[in-house]
């Protein structure tokens, strides 16, 4: 079995595994990181995103392997301790979860997303996160809490 | 209202551990030494089972295990129950045909369980289940409900039930209808399609039965929203476990809408083969696996019609409806179509005369079952789209002929013709919020600055009440309930003031570990910080019938309430004891006992500690502790109502529905938290929309599922969505000490007919009249083609 390098959270991580092993695979079971989740099996929900090298990701389609000597950020990796990132804080203040099952995907994707469109429209917000189905809570919020982070971020950028 | 009492948007608690990817979901435990669960399925809807050879896959690497049907009955379990007794209308009692964890005889769904595979990892498992050789006779599938019922030659779903009907239920008073009828000034008529989904929680399934043999004892983790009644169903009926013997936890879970209350066949598979391999079993499902063998829900093909006097007033309602069972009865299915769909067919209306015939089907797909909203958006469409039709051919303003048609506030408790009473409420008060926050007077305005653009633009109202707050037991029982659903509370007072609550209701979204603590840190006037509320785990709880049917609030939250009543009377008989006052003059606010009339005062935290250090307590009266129980059974349903307004625009040019507004006008009666109700409104109202305009289940005239999996099955996503306006108008419940209605149906019920209202409103130039969901593009763009060619001719 090939053994496998890469940083995870931060983390310099080594371990075997299977050629055909998803990252997300690799994740929860070989590292213990339960935050990234599995929704679906064609590609389609996001629960399953994470960074890599800066990007977000499906980490039901990427090969463990195919992550080799990647930096990967999952949502444990957000914030440490009882710290939240602003995305996170964003999302408790505008209730935008509700089963909480699809968050840790949601919140990657607008990691990504404000780190491309700092300043995203409302179209630009539902557009991005097509990819993050969200069966509980309508979208509605999850807007709200994509602008509050966003406004958040761009004071922090500008202090 | 304190900060964080009742009325208060508290933010949620249990935000920290979703937002910090520390929540645990069932896939996330693992048992040390646990081995995996892969269910073989059917590949075909209807085949006798002539052999399944599973020595092949036995001997397979890493195989621990091969159960079949067989296995199952050898050892003497059951089947999975059915809930619920419905009762044809010729006083027989419904076909009630076994419901096998693992198919015998014959298998009757594209996806039913044949067998079970176990082994040391599930690519192990999947590999030993395809070794597995099947011998099926296939037979002709009945798919199409009214085909089905006409079964021919070809052999029935079910041998008991030779025409595939399950039970043909009745309601109301069909010669006053039919009389009704006779005398109407004007009939409308509609056949409608309540189609088929797939509620598609985006958590899928999972569970891990682990038998501790040391101690003779079972434990199951399960994806439910029920674990008491798991424990019972599948403790008494499945696996003749004693329930003390029998631990069932539902940790986090990811979404339910129904789809998790069932007691399905892989718990008991887990749960029965955890013993027999000595080791823990896991299984979680694929989400293609998901859309075979989750309950699906709706499925209804109705004929309805409305009667109306010479003043547009509705005088008569009946109709008949096929409703869909699948190939087994779920756990809960036999009530759907009929006491949650049949009693709400007055709505929000004063309509005297209400008739509704129910067929249930057997087919070959998966069964079908309670999804959000269960009967009450089917009865809803039903109703909203008669009225607007009715509208339509009246020449008569929609939001006007239904003020012609409410229920005055003077009529309550009003006495419906199809067996409810309804407690209370203004519906002229939600409808004029609706219309006042959609900007009802300035649409036609907006549909002709549309129409330069080249876009119809529609508006559609939809009225909706339902009956929710599940229910009485006494009341159900007589209609067939084969439980109770009252709900439990246990408010466990702590030496030092803090307090555990323990609940029946069970939270997968809907943010109780928040909103009861409200309603605690309010009533015991103690810091939210001091609450905790402790759900999910049949070793913690004494008992509860669970969360669904918008009932946690009214019915848990009142057990919670007389709990508390119970802890504040204890502790007044502490505090006069403290005081040397007589209890009489004690009064309790604020978290304060005070002798009336006087400075003297002693706080909840002191009277707390006294219960558990006795020494000045009146302990010849009295036993130390505090700590109380309440179970709650409920008077009367709640009567959640409102209006909603969808505004569209279509494109005739490819048939595609944008939502530009919705607004939604509801009354739950009072209100806990107003941003938890609001999200429950959104979620509730995607849900519809997806319903309206997405989503459908397919099958193949084989009973083969076409759309099996998020490629073809068409999830609300966020830019489907709009933003939703939410408004509340509070007519108090008059039956529980909260005054809730509940709220987390509302949205999937009042949403389908205000998107259809409103399309066939922007499409009622070409001529069109109705079109079913979901109205897709093409459905559209036909419906469109259809009228311009009519109007040519």
């Amino acid at each position: 079995m090939p053994n496998l390098s890469l940083e995870v959270n931060g983390r310099s991580v080594s371990g075997d595994a299977p050629p055909h092993m998803l990252l997300v695979d690799f994740l929860r079971k070989g590292l213990d990181l339960t935050g990234t989740h599995v929704g679906c099996d064609t590609s389609q929900c996001g629960a399953c995103v994470v960074l890599m090298d800066g990007n977000s990701v499906k980490a039901c389609t990427v090969l463990a392997h195919q992550a080799a000597g990647s930096k990967v950020t999952t949502v444990e990796g957000l914030s440490n301790g009882a710290e939240l990132h602003p995305v996170q804080a964003a999302f408790r203040e505008a209730h935008a979860l509700q089963c909480g099952f699809c968050t840790p995907g949601m919140i990657m994707s607008t990691v990504d997303l404000l780190a491309k469109i700092p300043n995203p429209s409302e179209d630009d917000i539902r557009n991005w996160l097509k990819g993050n189905i969200c069966r509980c809570t309508g979208y509605h919020n999850i807007v709200k809490a994509v602008q509050i982070a966003a406004g958040q971020m761009r004071q922090s950028a500008a202090a | 209202m304190t900060t964080n009492g009742i009325g208060a948007a508290v933010k949620r608690r249990e935000d920290f551990r979703f937002i910090k990817g520390l929540g645990k979901y069932t896939d996330d435990f693992n048992l040390p030494g646990q081995l995996y669960l892969y269910v073989l399925r059917s590949p075909v809807a209807h085949a006798k089972i002539n052999g399944i050879d599973t020595s092949a896959a036995k001997s397979a690497p890493g195989v621990a295990a091969v159960f079949t049907g067989a296995d199952i009955d050898a050892s003497g379990a059951g089947g999975l129950p059915c809930g619920w007794l419905v009762t044809s209308r010729d006083g027989q009692p419904m076909k009630e045909p076994k419901h096998p964890i693992l198919a015998t005889g014959k298998v009757r769904h594209v996806g039913d369980p044949i067998a079970a595979v176990i082994a040391d990892t599930l690519n192990h498992a999947r590999d030993a289940a395809e070794l597995i050789t099947l011998d099926l006779e296939e037979m002709p599938a009945h798919v199409d409900m009214k085909r089905a019922t006409t079964v021919g030659g070809a052999l029935p779903v079910h041998d008991e039930a030779v025409d595939n009907i399950c039970f043909d239920w009745e309601l109301g008073d069909k010669a006053a209808t039919d009389a009704a009828f006779a005398r109407a000034a004007h009939v409308t008529k509609l056949d409608l399609i309540n189609n088929r989904l797939v509620p598609n929680a985006i958590e899928p399934r999972a569970a891990i039965g682990y038998y501790d043999i040391g101690r003779d004892e079972y434990t199951l983790y399960t994806t439910s929203q029920n674990p008491h009644v798991i424990r019972l169903l599948m403790g008494a009926f499945v696996l003749q476990i004693p329930e003390h013997k029998l631990r069932v936890y539902a940790p986090d879970v990811g979404g339910g809408f129904g789809s998790k209350i069932y007691h399905y066949a892989e718990e008991a598979i887990v749960t029965w083969a955890s013993k027999r391999v000595g080791k823990p079993v896991k299984w979680v499902a694929d989400r293609s696996e998901a859309f075979m063998s989750d309950a699906h829900g709706r499925d209804h093909i109705t004929h309805a019609e409305m009667a109306f006097d010479a003043d547009g007033k509705a005088i008569g309602l009946r109709c008949e409806t096929l409703a869909n069972m699948g190939g087994y009865l779920s756990t809960f299915a036999p009530c759907i179509p009929t006491w949650l769909h049949g009693t709400l067919l007055a709505g929000q209306y004063a309509t005297p005369a209400v008739y509704c015939n129910v067929k249930a089907v057997f087919t070959n797909t998966v069964p079908v079952d309670a999804y959000r909203g269960a009967g009450r958006p089917e009865a809803t469409y039903i109703l909203e789209r008669l009225m607007n039709k009715a509208a339509q051919e009246l020449g008569v303003d929609q939001a006007e002929l239904r003020r012609r048609n409410f229920i005055q506030p003077n009529q309550f408790p009003y006495q419906t013709p199809v067996a409810v009473v309804y407690d209370t409420g203004n519906y002229q008060a939600s409808l004029d919020l609706a219309l006042q926050m959609a900007d009802y007077a300035g649409f036609p305005a907006r549909k002709a600055e549309a129409k330069n653009r080249g876009k119809l633009r529609g508006i559609g109202l939809a009225s909706y009440i339902e009956a929710c707050g599940i229910a009485p037991s006494s009341l159900v029982g007589a209609l067939g309930a084969r439980a109770g659903l009252y709900e439990a509370a246990t408010v466990r007072v702590n030496p030092t003031g803090s307090v555990a609550v323990l609940t029946g209701s069970h939270s997968h979204g809907q943010g109780h570990e928040t909103t009861f603590a409200q309603v605690v840190s309010d009533k015991l006037g103690i810091d939210i910080g001091a609450v905790e509320i402790v759900h999910g785990d049949t070793a913690k709880i004494p008992f509860g019938m669970g969360t669904y049917g918008s009932r946690s609030l009214a019915v848990g939250g009142t057990a919670i309430v007389k709990a508390l009543d119970k802890v504040i009377e204890k502790g007044r008989k502490i505090a006069a004891h403290l005081m040397e006052a007589s209890e009489e003059d004690i009064t309790f606010e604020n978290g304060t006992y005070t002798v009336k009339g006087t400075d003297k005062a002693k706080g909840f935290g002191e009277i707390a500690l006294t219960a558990y250090v006795p020494h000045k307590f009146p302990i010849d009266q009295l036993e130390p502790g505090l700590e109380e129980t309440a179970f709650y059974d409920p008077k009367n349903f709640t009567y959640p109502a409102g209006t909603y307004v969808c505004e569209v625009e279509v494109d005739p040019k490819t048939g595609e529905t944008k939502i530009m507004s919705f607004v939604a006008a509801d009354d739950f009666g009072n209100i806990v938290n107003p941003m938890i109700v609001e999200g429950q409104v959104h979620g509730g109202i995607a849900q519809g929309i997806g319903q309206a305009i997405l989503e459908n289940t397919v099958y193949d005239e084989n009973g083969q599922l076409l759309t099996g999996s998020y490629m073809d099955y068409s999830m609300p996503r966020a830019d489907d969505v709009p933003s939703i306006k939410v408004g509340t108008t509070v007519t108090p419940c008059t039956h529980n000490p909260l005054g809730v209605k509940g709220c987390g149906e509302a949205g999937a019920i009042g949403s389908p007919p205000a998107v259809i209202n409103a399309i066939v409103d922007a499409l009622k130039d070409y001529g069109v009249d109705h079109i079913d969901m979901p109205a897709t593009s093409e459905k559209v763009w036909r419906a469109i083609q259809g009228g311009m060619k009519q109007a040519a001719e």
